[in-house]
């Protein structure tokens, strides 16, 4: 058997992977921004509940985050059906909900990274920023954003890389439905259920690791080139 | 330009409480280092609230308290230089040049940007990173970066502390044309004489986080008990005076004020301009008669107006027409030659030792 050779099922699930990743990724970086942004410099009351909140997809089992979204998102809870009614936006058995899933698994991390970043950002260059005209907005936009650029990356390839994997919370929230939602690790997970898998699995799991290093490296290389750019003082 | 400050703040368990009312072109706070000159300037730039009372530039109330009216810091429209010169490191020279007029009013932007990258000499480094700029460079695009956003006050904290000798005699004739040949009032925050005695035209004392004093620098400068110990060896007279001629043969150049005249080394000025010498104290020698065949070639007539004595040293104030020199000497030679109030006196200056600092435009000479 040629093993460059993918079945369409393969090819689905590859591809399926790719897009779930990415648009977890990306409708959840402005969210983290600003989430980021609340827990580096905001104070308020009700702080570390967020905190907690933010980080709790990293402790709990991916089965626990994949049912609370089944309770919340499904087809009859309450706010799954607004959503289905109001904006046709419907989340349960379809690709969207196995973003949704990866997307908040991946939120904790995500969060951590830019935040980290923000915190680093030095606060005597925004009040520079400040005494020279520029509000808070532009103060943010013009040089909290760009000087915590490289952790921003870091922070949405770890949300790509992970949801590149993700697999409990998805596969409780949305099934394992090829075409719709047999992600990667789904489809691996269907390969070593079978008798005669293993061979499949073996590939797949090459890939994915080909995947997630190839996202690393560019991250890497991105990160550094982005932080000399602007070596501080 | 007017600028008004009355507050009362206290920072953890020190109590800052300055009042004073200026309107000099670069009025320095002077005070040793932790006297609260820096929080005085951050409450003027608004990056501190004063608990309590009043900042005003020309009327415009930044801060009234009282009033509940606190100006938030962007739109005040302070510039502010700052000790380290706080460029953006992911901006070129170009961009944080810029930086401030994206924000500055269009209205009234009247600042040439071509003018304060001449002013500052600027040109070369333009399309360089922040972080391939030496201190002095560094800096002067900080003072360019706080110009062109157009603002009715520049502020600027001890620009120079983070900076060696050679680098600080760089920056100070930039600093000396920003007071003389724009428009904007700079506070100057230092804790050196050398420095304010040679940029300030006014000086407002900080000791302990009050204001303890406020003058002209000629005459501050004559108070050596308002000068921090550290520093009192750089203390003494300040003299605006007029350049009449230069010597070619000697290099010398000849000035003169109500005072007298000085010969200074070197081409110092344009004749009809104003120079401003710093004498300091320990640098000056008494005599009681006209001296013969000594080097000196200053020598300033007049009459002791006071002395005083503190352990081994005596602090004199010479009055010379009206201006009093100051000069310190040892308590013995001020015995020797029987010293008294109302003595008349020969003040020596050793002309070698005269700080001369570049022009004053426009600067009143000393009466």
């Amino acid at each position: 058997m040629n093993w460059l050779e993918f079945s369409p099922e393969e090819w689905n699930a590859v591809r399926l992977s790719l897009k779930v990743a990415f648009w977890a990724m990306l409708v959840s970086l402005p969210l983290g921004v600003l989430t980021a942004l609340l827990l580096a410099r905001g104070r308020f009351w009700g702080k570390s509940i967020l905190n907690g909140i933010v980080h709790l997809p990293l402790v709990m089992p991916p089965v626990v985050t994949g049912y609370l979204l089944l309770l919340t998102f499904g087809k009859r809870a309450p706010l799954g059906a607004f959503l289905a009614d109001h904006f046709g936006l419907s989340f349960s058995f379809r690709w969207t909900g196995a973003a949704l899933a990866c997307g908040v698994m991946g939120f904790p991390l995500m969060v951590r990274a830019i935040r980290l970043s923000i915190e680093a950002v030095d606060r005597k260059l925004e009040a520079a920023a400040s005494t020279l005209g520029a509000s808070p907005f532009w103060v943010f936009l013009t040089i909290t954003l760009p000087l915590a650029f490289p952790g921003i990356v870091a922070g949405m390839i770890l949300s790509f890389a992970k949801a590149m994997g993700e697999f409990g919370a998805t596969i409780t929230f949305v099934s394992n439905i090829p075409g719709e939602t047999q992600t990667l690790p789904s489809l691996i997970y269907t390969f070593t259920q079978v008798p005669g898998g293993d061979w499949g699995a073996m590939r797949l799991t090459l890939i994915s690791i080909a995947i997630s290093m190839v996202a690393l490296v560019a991250s890497e290389t991105l990160a550094r080139r982005v932080g000399q750019r602007m070596d501080v003082e | 330009m007017t600028i008004d400050v009355d507050i009362k703040h206290q920072l953890g368990s020190f109590p800052i409480e300055a009042k004073f009312k200026n309107d000099g072109r670069l009025t320095a706070l002077f005070g040793a280092s932790g006297s609260g000159k820096s929080s005085v300037i951050n409450m003027i730039a608004g990056l501190i609230q004063p608990r309590m009372g009043r900042i005003a530039i020309d009327g415009r109330i930044l801060v009234d308290t009282e009033r509940g009216i606190n100006v938030a810091s962007h739109k005040r429209r302070v510039g502010y230089v700052f000790q380290e010169a706080r460029l953006f490191p992911h901006l070129t020279v170009r961009q944080n040049l810029a930086f401030g007029q994206w924000f500055a009013p269009a209205k009234g932007r009247m600042t040439d940007t071509k003018r304060v990258i001449d002013l500052l000499g600027v040109g070369e480094l333009l399309d360089r990173m922040p972080n391939l700029l030496s201190g002095g460079e560094k800096q002067r695009v900080a003072i360019g970066r706080a110009l062109l956003s157009n603002p009715q006050l520049l502020l600027m904290d001890e620009p120079l502390a983070s900076l060696d000798q050679a680098r600080k005699a760089e920056i100070l004739p930039y600093i000396e044309r920003l007071r003389d040949e724009t428009e904007v009032p700079v506070i100057y925050v230092s804790h050196s004489v050398a420095e304010i005695a040679r940029l300030a035209t006014d000086i407002v004392v900080i000791a302990e986080g009050r204001a303890t004093a406020s003058g002209t620098t000629a005459e501050i400068m004559q108070r050596l008990d308002l000068m921090p110990a550290e520093e009192r060896d750089e203390a003494g007279t300040v003299l605006d005076m007029a350049v009449i001629s230069h010597d070619r043969e000697f290099d010398m150049t000849l000035l003169r004020s109500a005072v007298g005249d000085m010969r200074v080394p070197g081409h110092v000025g344009e004749i009809g301009n104003h120079v401003r010498l710093r004498l300091r104290a320990r640098d000056i020698i008494v005599a009681d008669r006209k001296p013969e065949g000594l080097s000196a070639l200053n020598l300033l007539k007049g009459k002791i107006f006071s002395i005083d004595h503190s352990g081994a040293l005596t602090d004199l104030k010479i009055d010379c027409a009206g201006t009093m020199i100051m000069a310190r000497i040892t308590r013995q030679s001020s015995a020797q030659l029987k010293l008294a109030a109302g003595m008349p006196v020969y003040a020596v200056v050793k002309t070698a030792s005269i700080d001369a600092a570049g022009m004053v435009r426009g600067v009143r000479p000393s009466p």
